[in-house]
């Protein structure tokens, strides 16, 4: 059991100090990382597909589902009760993902990745064509109450950031379950051989369909969280190229590890930042070169780097594998 | 009835337009087995760099016919440049890699060369509005087509043609069909498998610069146009089957005339008929239209 108590262990101090330094820290830093560890959410979905060697290229489908869920509610509704809007949130992108994954979860390889485009691609000429949807320029969203306590000025990004943060920690934990029970160890054999587990009597497609499912719900929980942090939503909240980039945080952040999503999720926003502010003509060209020089150098993601420094204290007088 | 050959004809159009940014995609995934993101890159180049070179030439006052011949060479030049330092400088590092990792490495080179455009020919917008102009129009009846529609029609059929000609009855295409069949047992016979691969990334590279060359005179030609192609031709390329040229032409006269229909009969649904085709394809034929299932290997 010990395996499993130091990460626990790790991750919950690593959770109150952020927690508590947060006010600490400058308002760009927390409202930076209120977005990153929202999008976290759906790059730990991303990493339980890419355990069994589905990479989607929609996944933004589901968080702009959870992100407008958001929106209309605030918009047309009077709730303003943040884990009413979240609860929609994600009810509306479990649903989703059921139904898409009905048809997704037929689908392997780049054949997997290429209808899980064209449904999000679907979804955002939906709502750049529809009126009341917004049309293309989205619409504002208000700011949330908790339990009928609505924080003004400063209190508004902090509480915030901890309800993030916190649904951050326990979808963290429940992943880190996941990962250790019977179905979700069952993912890397899945990306082994689908006919050895077929013949083992587990059905691939169903098990698929469940990850899929639990990657959709934790997509349309970042969406709705990430609305919420940036007070609107627009229809590229759906369009591929933010796919794209929780696809390159998955790469930097790698498989290995549930707290590497988050890792990497907040370099990745700050690497965003810094590359604008300092080189505003060519921030695409820096994250490319990041996301290269990663694959060619660190094949294993960021993740990998903590993984292999843990191994090589015991292993150090012994030949390297 | 009208409407029923405005259709016709646009879609066409649309189609030809498909064709040309899809087909060189289609080739190098058939080839190499790599889902290539840069070509977005590829036709963005095509069109700034036609859009450049034509604009100067027409300023001369020379003659129409050379100008559009300097769009293909435009293209030609482009595509040699930039696919021979690609595949030779990049993707020969991460060859027998996961292809969603190829994959990932060439949507990491479309981001660079995003701002590669932006750094030669800035943040401006560039219109070149006189190739429209030279090729005229034609009446019929009370439709007016433009000449240059008409050509850019022929050009995707002379390239169809070419292509399936040039696969089936000349030495490098049967090498091509060699390496696209099995890559292990070509180079066991000695065929030169990393020369077909430069070759082919280099032709493949050479048609979509080509589409957006072709392309500079019907659009304006500003940043982020190759984010949609690439989508687009994903999709066409998808329905289609991946690799086959003729699969290619089909997927774009069903997405052409299926975007045409949608924009006379139900405009609201213009943006999204591509990939609700898509989807409906790949539903019920994952491998699309025109390939045969692959069998599964132990």
């Amino acid at each position: 059991m010990t395996t499993m108590l130091r990460p626990l262990v790790i991750g919950t101090l690593a959770f109150l100090l952020v927690a508590g330094l947060a006010p600490a820290f400058p308002v760009w830093i927390v409202s930076l990382a209120t977005l990153a560890f929202a999008n976290a959410l759906v790059v730990l979905g991303l990493i339980i597909l890419w355990r069994a060697g589905l990479v989607p290229f929609g996944q933004a489908l589901f968080y702009a589902i959870g992100a407008y869920a958001v929106a209309l509610i605030t918009r047309y509704t009077g709730v303003r009760d943040v884990f009413v809007l979240i609860a929609a949130g994600a009810v509306l992108s479990c649903l989703a993902a059921f139904l898409a994954g009905l048809l997704l979860a037929r689908y392997r390889e780049i054949f997997f990745s290429m209808l899980s485009l064209a449904m999000s691609m679907i979804l955002y000429g939906v709502l750049v064509k529809t009126e009341t949807l917004g049309s293309t320029d989205g619409f504002g969203v208000e700011p949330p109450t908790y339990f009928g306590y609505a924080p003004q000025g400063a209190m508004q990004l902090l509480v915030l950031f901890w309800l993030v943060l916190a649904f951050g920690a326990a979808a963290a934990l429940l992943v880190f379950l996941y990962f250790r029970s019977v179905a979700g160890s069952l993912a890397v054999p899945v990306r082994d051989s689908e006919i050895r587990l077929e013949f083992l009597g587990v059905s691939v497609n169903r098990l698929i369909h469940l990850n899929l499912m639990i990657a959709g719900i934790l997509a349309g929980i970042g969406g709705a969280l990430a609305a919420l942090s940036i007070e609107h939503v627009d229809p590229n909240m759906a369009y591929w190229t933010t796919s794209g980039g929780f696809v390159f945080v998955t790469i930097l952040a790698g498989a290995g590890s549930v707290a590497a999503a988050f890792v990497g999720s907040f370099l990745f926003e700050l690497l965003k930042s810094i590359a604008y502010d300092i080189l505003p003509g060519a921030w695409q060209f820096f994250l490319g070169a990041v996301l290269l020089i990663t694959i060619l150098f660190l094949p294993e993601g960021i993740g990998s780097v903590f993984a292999r420094l843990r191994r090589q204290k015991p292993q150090s007088t012994g030949a390297t594998p | 009835m009208l409407t029923a050959f405005a259709i016709l004809t646009d879609g066409l159009v649309y189609a030809a337009y498909l064709f040309l940014v899809a087909v060189g995609l289609s080739l190098i995934f058939g080839v190499m087995k790599i889902l290539n993101v840069t070509h977005g890159s590829f036709y963005a180049f095509g069109a700034y760099g036609s859009a450049v070179a034509v604009g100067i030439y027409f300023e001369r006052g020379l003659p129409a016919a050379g100008g559009f011949l300097l769009m293909i060479l435009v293209a030609m030049a482009i595509g040699l440049i930039l696919g021979l330092v690609l595949e030779r400088g990049l993707l020969r590092l991460v060859y027998g890699k996961d292809e969603i990792v190829v994959v990932l490495v060439t949507y990491a080179a479309f981001l660079i060369l995003e701002d590669v455009i932006r750094l030669i020919w800035g943040a401006g917008s560039y219109a070149l509005y006189q190739p429209l102009g030279a090729a005229g129009t034609i009446d019929v009846g009370a439709l007016v087509l433009s000449g240059y529609d008409i050509g850019l029609v022929a050009l995707a059929g002379l390239i169809a043609l070419g292509a399936s000609f040039a696969i089936k009855h000349t030495r490098w295409g049967r090498l091509l069909t060699v390496v696209i069949f099995d890559r292990e047992v070509a180079a066991a016979f000695g065929i030169n498998v990393s020369a077909v691969y430069t070759f082919t990334f280099i032709v493949g590279a050479m048609l979509g610069a080509l589409g957006g060359a072709v392309m500079a005179p019907k659009i304006a030609v500003t940043l982020g146009i190759g984010v949609e192609v690439i989508v687009l031709a994903f999709a066409v390329v998808a329905i289609g089957g991946m690799g086959s040229v003729g699969g290619a032409l089909i997927g774009a006269l069903l997405v052409g005339e299926c975007r045409a229909a949608a924009v006379h009969l139900m405009p609201q649904v213009e943006l999204f008929v591509i990939y609700a085709v898509m989807a409906l394809v790949l539903a019920f034929r994952p491998q699309g239209l025109f390939t045969h299932a692959q069998p599964r290997k132990i």
